[in-house]
């Protein structure tokens, strides 16, 4: 339904409008204009503009190499998020029983409980099991606070889903196995395509949690990132910034094709 | 018609096990170890020792330093919460009544920034804030300010920057709500010769309280959480919470008395949180009935 019948944007309206959206989109417009500049300071780049910045990264090899870092991670904690989120969201929405709430809640927690109490509790957990410094206890606990992302999506795909083709592909002969990978997760596919994909961003993007217990071996881009900005002069910062700032929107703009991203970014049910 | 939920058989938390055994062993014992800990003695020489002892909990009760530090935070997140609700308010309505080809454009440009790494738009607000910043070069060359304006190591910037980070959160609270707004409770109000602001705050706002509210809480609770942002823009000079607990860890390597401003921390979040919601549920009954 329709909310537009409210009424229509006056001029007033339409101004706060832009003042809005300049404010949103200014720090990321400045940051690529940034990237440009042929200064070895942080300048606009109108008096002289150069590509020095981008080249700049290939000598960074901590930027690289925590760049692929990043990449990986994402990659194998999207997929083990999503792996363990598919059948507790089956559960989920599809049998009512007592501790279901407590259940949903304790899957979603990671979204409650401060980033820096994580780090805190990760780093204490891994100092000691002697896990520091692995990049596979580091997948694990970046899987753990993805989970929330993968389990929404693929529940928002689940529920209000009908039985009939599972049941009637069970009744001709399929068994249980196909009959989930057959039907229902071909389904469910483009929340389990959009929680995965969330899923991913978040993990690359996540800062405050990894900054606890990355070391030397193990930091992440974000992490990379955040030790140069807070020394500050570095214009590095911002080519590797514009080129996060690319790759997100390419991301937004495949997620958009697959899934919508109103789906992915407001929950819609 | 096939039934769409079974009543729960045994299989159900054998589905769950995978995702149960993950959060029991990554997130409660995690949780409980630094809970331990935060009871543990701190030794300067030898490190945390195992002995049990208020000592950290008294130390940070009753040291005022550490009290300015949780008021600071927690004023800190109900400004941005204000300014969130003050901001974000009136843009959803705005975006509401756009064509649908512009709302999704805005949306996209609007919400979007919440994909992109938060150490990417607090650099790109450092840039923006310096003291050779571009606020500054536009407030001197309009002739608007004599010398710099200190923007950068302030509360005030890292609110500017927060606010930045946390709108997209409000929009979203309050869109959702929107959503479930009945157009036409709207014109019956305008047709009985309500005015547009009397058919606002006495039709519509009503109805978008619940989502303001959750919305709040959002924003509130993430801003008490936020690290890198007002690491990075307050810098040493805004000393909160959870660069406080960063240094505890980071730097002195006092982890009991870190573990216990972390445990309170989570207490505190968790706190506002319940409360909130019992507030919520009590006062908006009938809305969510």
């Amino acid at each position: 339904m329709s909310t537009r019948s409210i009424g229509e944007n006056g001029p007033a309206a339409l101004l706060f409008h832009t003042l809005f959206t300049a404010f949103i989109v200014a720090p990321l417009i400045v940051t690529i204009l940034v990237s440009f500049s042929d200064k070895g300071y942080i300048s606009m780049p109108f008096e002289g503009a150069s590509l020095r910045w981008y080249r700049a990264i290939l000598d960074a090899p901590d930027i690289i190499g925590a760049f692929w870092l990043s990449v990986w991670l994402g990659l194998g904690s999207a997929t083990l998020a999503i792996a363990v989120a598919i059948p507790a969201a089956i559960a989920i929405a599809r049998y009512r029983f007592s501790g279901r709430d407590a259940l949903m809640a304790l899957l979603l927690s990671p979204l409650m409980v401060p980033h820096v109490v994580l780090g805190v509790a990760f780093l204490r957990f891994f100092s000691m099991l002697s896990w520091t410094g692995s990049s596979i206890a580091l997948l694990l606990v970046h899987a753990l606070i993805v989970v929330p992302y993968a389990l929404r999506l693929t529940l928002g795909a689940l529920i209000g889903l009908e039985r009939d083709a599972e049941l009637a592909a069970r009744s001709l002969g399929a068994s249980r196995w196909t009959s989930f990978r057959r039907i229902l997760l071909a389904l469910i596919m483009p929340g389990v395509v959009g929680g995965w994909s969330l899923a991913f961003i978040q993990s690359f993007d996540e800062v405050t949690m990894t900054i606890f217990v990355a070391t030397p071996g193990t930091t992440t881009l974000p992490v990379a990132l955040y030790h140069r900005v807070s020394m500050l002069t570095d214009p590095v910062t911002t080519s590797v910034s514009t080129i996060m700032i690319v790759g997100t929107m390419g991301l937004m703009f495949v997620l958009d094709r697959i899934v919508g991203l109103d789906n992915v970014l407001i929950g819609k049910k | 018609m096939a039934e769409k939920v079974t009543r729960g058989n045994g299989s159900q938390w054998l589905l769950s096990l995978p995702a149960l055994a993950m959060f029991l062993g990554l997130l409660i014992v995690p949780l409980a170890l630094t809970a331990i800990l935060s009871f543990n003695v701190f030794d300067a020489v030898r490190g945390s020792q195992s002995n049990f002892t208020f000592g950290n909990y008294i130390d940070v009760l009753s040291d005022g330093y550490y009290y300015e530090l949780f008021l600071r935070t927690a004023g800190m997140s109900l400004g941005v919460t204000v300014i969130c609700v003050v901001l974000g308010l009136p843009e959803t309505l705005f975006l509401s009544r756009m064509r649908s080809v512009w709302q999704g454009t805005f949306f996209v440009v609007i919400l979007g920034p919440l994909l992109i790494s938060v150490v990417v738009r607090t650099l790109g607000w450092s840039i923006l804030l310096g003291r050779d910043g571009v606020i500054n070069n536009v407030l001197i060359s309009l002739k608007l300010a004599q010398r710099p304006v200190q923007l950068m190591f302030t509360m005030t910037g890292v609110v500017i920057v927060l606010t930045h980070v946390m709108l997209p959160f409000m929009i979203i609270a309050i869109w959702s709500t929107l959503q479930k707004v009945d157009a036409q409770v709207a014109h019956a109000a305008r047709s009985l010769g309500a005015g547009p602001w009397t058919t606002f705050r006495r039709v519509i706002l009503p109805q978008l309280l619940p989502g303001i509210l959750s919305g709040s809480i959002i924003v509130f609770t993430l801003s008490a959480s936020a690290f890198a942002t007002p690491a990075l823009i307050g810098g040493r000079r805004v000393k909160l919470v959870t660069t406080a607990i960063y240094d505890e860890f980071l730097s002195s390597l006092n982890w009991p008395l870190g573990a216990a401003i972390a445990v309170l921390l989570l207490l505190g979040i968790a706190f506002v949180v319940v409360g909130s919601n019992r507030l919520i549920e009590r006062r908006f009954k009938q809305v969510f009935a």
